[in-house]
């Protein structure tokens, strides 16, 4: 069974493994670490290595058997259909890890000083190191599973689509700052560096300005969470903001640094002095996670992932067992 | 399960059914096929003869009675998936591989595989083996579906509509082949097809199956002397299945 496995899928591995290859020698080789903006380019590469993974390797695996007849064939031979959902299962999805493990280790290397040099790590996090690996094996039993579900091809493409990149997204904007306990940090108010303002396109819509400062330079953490608290660790409200500053965010500009335009020396010197007031009774708590969490949290979430893998193998197995 | 079924017997069914959704595609079968025969089974489109043959081979599972091929249950293992060779309706075949591929696949997956048989009939029939299987004319494409099933030397062969893509002339020659092949192994054939003209070219058996009941089973020569006594004269066996098919309700 493996061997038949080998048989089907040497063509398509022989292809993933020679772009592989052809990238390692252009990384050792050629590709020059001046380039800003190849750096970017090889990240959402890793990036969406493992969906495409999910779209083209997993779902087809079952799905085009429903779809060509074949399923008649091959779960005919002397196999128990367990044994093939089960051994094509692990064939293609260890090949799909060790893909998406490779191209991840040969940007990771290559990106190495460029990395470096930009102290922030946590941006790059899903393109390097070994997270990748889980997002790969994930995407690929999502795609299987879609396949046995839904029994089209197409269809069951555009699902494992859609789901990875739901399940992705709630995972590193929900679950991964909640997986190691981040370091708490209280600043100050430093009226030469606090604004006035809203942030993310959204919060027009659905907040109100209120004062933001400038996060502070913690090189290669990741600062989760920047608020304006008092000692009972209460925000500060709307109302708060305009009663101790009457007329703020009038006038034009603003006090840091994020405006463009220069403001009048006088609405800057009344921003300043609002920001002394409010800095008389609240302070900045900044959530981070240090640097030091960046291998723990890759672990994690490779475990994350491939647990979750494992979960969605056994549901196949369990769909093929039915079928 | 049936006290009857042995190894001796090639399918045993007792209150066989299966529901897809709402439509039952088979139900209420009871039959006893003993081993050896080359057994027809026929029936208009739809009738559920596809059903009764995906059961037999372990494809699809029963939703109510029980099934036993060959005195195991169909799918069981591998031993029992070894024991039942089956071509598909509209033979299937993997499009992107050779036909040198399939036998190689069958190969693999089959402990009993002989592989000098499957050769000889590929180099017999005259197909290129480094050919593309979804290359093949329809023809070429069941006789390399007949010989994975034949070369695993099965003691069931299960065809399903195996020539109803054919031309008359092809039809022929592959229905003769699959009687050569197994003609002297002591294999058991069961085929379906809508068309009687095909079963009496080999059948010595038959089942008809009308809107998911049988309505006819039984020794092709049996069932046509039965039928000469009855009415006194000389019966023609498309006679015998379209009197039986045009009865009314579940007489049989």
């Amino acid at each position: 069974m493996i061997r038949f496995t080998w048989l089907q899928f040497r063509a398509q591995a022989a292809v993933v493994a020679g772009v592989l290859a052809l990238l390692a020698v252009a990384a050792a080789g050629p590709l020059h670490r001046d380039d800003g903006s190849l750096r970017l380019w090889l990240g959402v590469l890793v990036l969406v290595a493992p969906g495409l993974i999910g779209m083209f390797w997993g779902a087809p695996l079952v799905a085009r058997e429903f779809e060509d007849g074949t399923f008649r064939l091959a779960w005919t031979q002397s196999v128990t259909r367990i044994r093939w959902m089960a051994v094509k299962l692990a064939v293609t999805g260890l090949a799909s890890m060790a893909a998406a493990g490779l191209l991840s280790l040969i940007v990771t290397w290559w990106s190495g000083p460029l990395d470096r040099a930009a102290m922030n790590q946590f941006a790059t996090f899903d393109q390097r190191g070994i997270a990748p690996i889980g997002y790969a094996a994930f995407s690929f039993t999502l795609g299987v599973l879609a396949g046995a579900l839904i029994r089209r091809t197409l269809p069951a493409m555009f699902v494992t689509l859609a789901v990875f990149v739901a399940a992705r997204v709630t995972e590193f904007s929900w679950l991964r700052p909640r997986l190691l306990h981040p370091v708490l940090l209280r600043l100050a108010l430093n009226p030469r560096s606090t604004g006035y303002g809203q942030q993310g396109t959204l919060s027009v819509l659905f907040g109100s300005p209120t004062l933001m400062p400038n996060p502070p330079d913690l090189p290669n953490t990741w600062i989760t969470s920047l608020t304006i608290v008092n000692a009972r660790g209460d925000g500060l409200t709307t109302g708060e903001l305009n009663s101790a500053c009457p007329g703020i965010g009038q006038g034009g500009g603003g006090g840091g640094g994020l405006s463009h335009t220069r403001a009048p020396q006088a609405v800057v010197n009344r921003m300043q002095d609002c920001v002394a007031r409010i800095g008389t009774t609240y302070h900045e708590a900044v959530t981070y996670q240090p640097a030091g969490h960046y291998w723990p949290l890759q672990w994690y979430e490779l475990a994350i992932f491939l647990g979750a893998a494992l979960a969605l193998a056994g549901a196949c197995l369990w769909r093929i067992r039915r079928a | 399960m049936n006290s009857t079924s042995t190894a001796a017997t090639l399918l045993a069914a007792s209150g066989l059914g299966k529901r897809y959704r709402r439509r039952w595609a088979l139900s209420g079968c009871t039959l006893e096929i003993p081993a050896g025969r080359v057994v027809g089974l026929v029936g208009p489109n739809g009738a559920g003869k596809t059903t009764l043959l995906h059961l037999a081979a372990g494809l699809i599972a029963p939703t109510t009675g029980t099934v036993e091929v060959l005195g195991g249950p169909p799918g069981g293992g591998p031993v029992q998936l070894g024991r039942v060779g089956f071509v598909a309706e509209d033979t299937p075949v993997y499009q992107g591989l050779s036909v040198a591929g399939h036998l190689r696949m069958a190969g693999y997956l089959n402990p009993r595989w002989d592989g000098d048989i499957a050769q000889r009939r590929i180099a017999q029939l005259g197909i290129d083996p480094r050919q593309r299987a979804g290359r093949l004319s329809g023809g070429q494409r069941a006789q390399l579906a007949l010989t994975l099933a034949v070369a695993k030397r099965p003691d069931l062969l299960i065809l399903d509509e195996p020539v109803a893509s054919l031309d008359p002339l092809a039809r022929r020659e592959f229905l003769r082949s699959v009687t050569g092949t197994v003609a002297g192994h002591g294999t058991s054939v069961v085929l379906s097809s809508h068309l009687v003209a095909d079963l009496e070219l080999i059948c010595d058996y038959l089942v008809v199956l009308v809107a998911s009941r049988i309505r006819l089973a039984g020794d092709i020569a049996a069932l046509l002397a039965a039928e000469r006594r009855r009415t006194g004269q000389p019966v023609r066996l498309d006679d015998l299945v379209i009197a039986s098919m045009s009865e009314t309700g579940d007489a049989r």
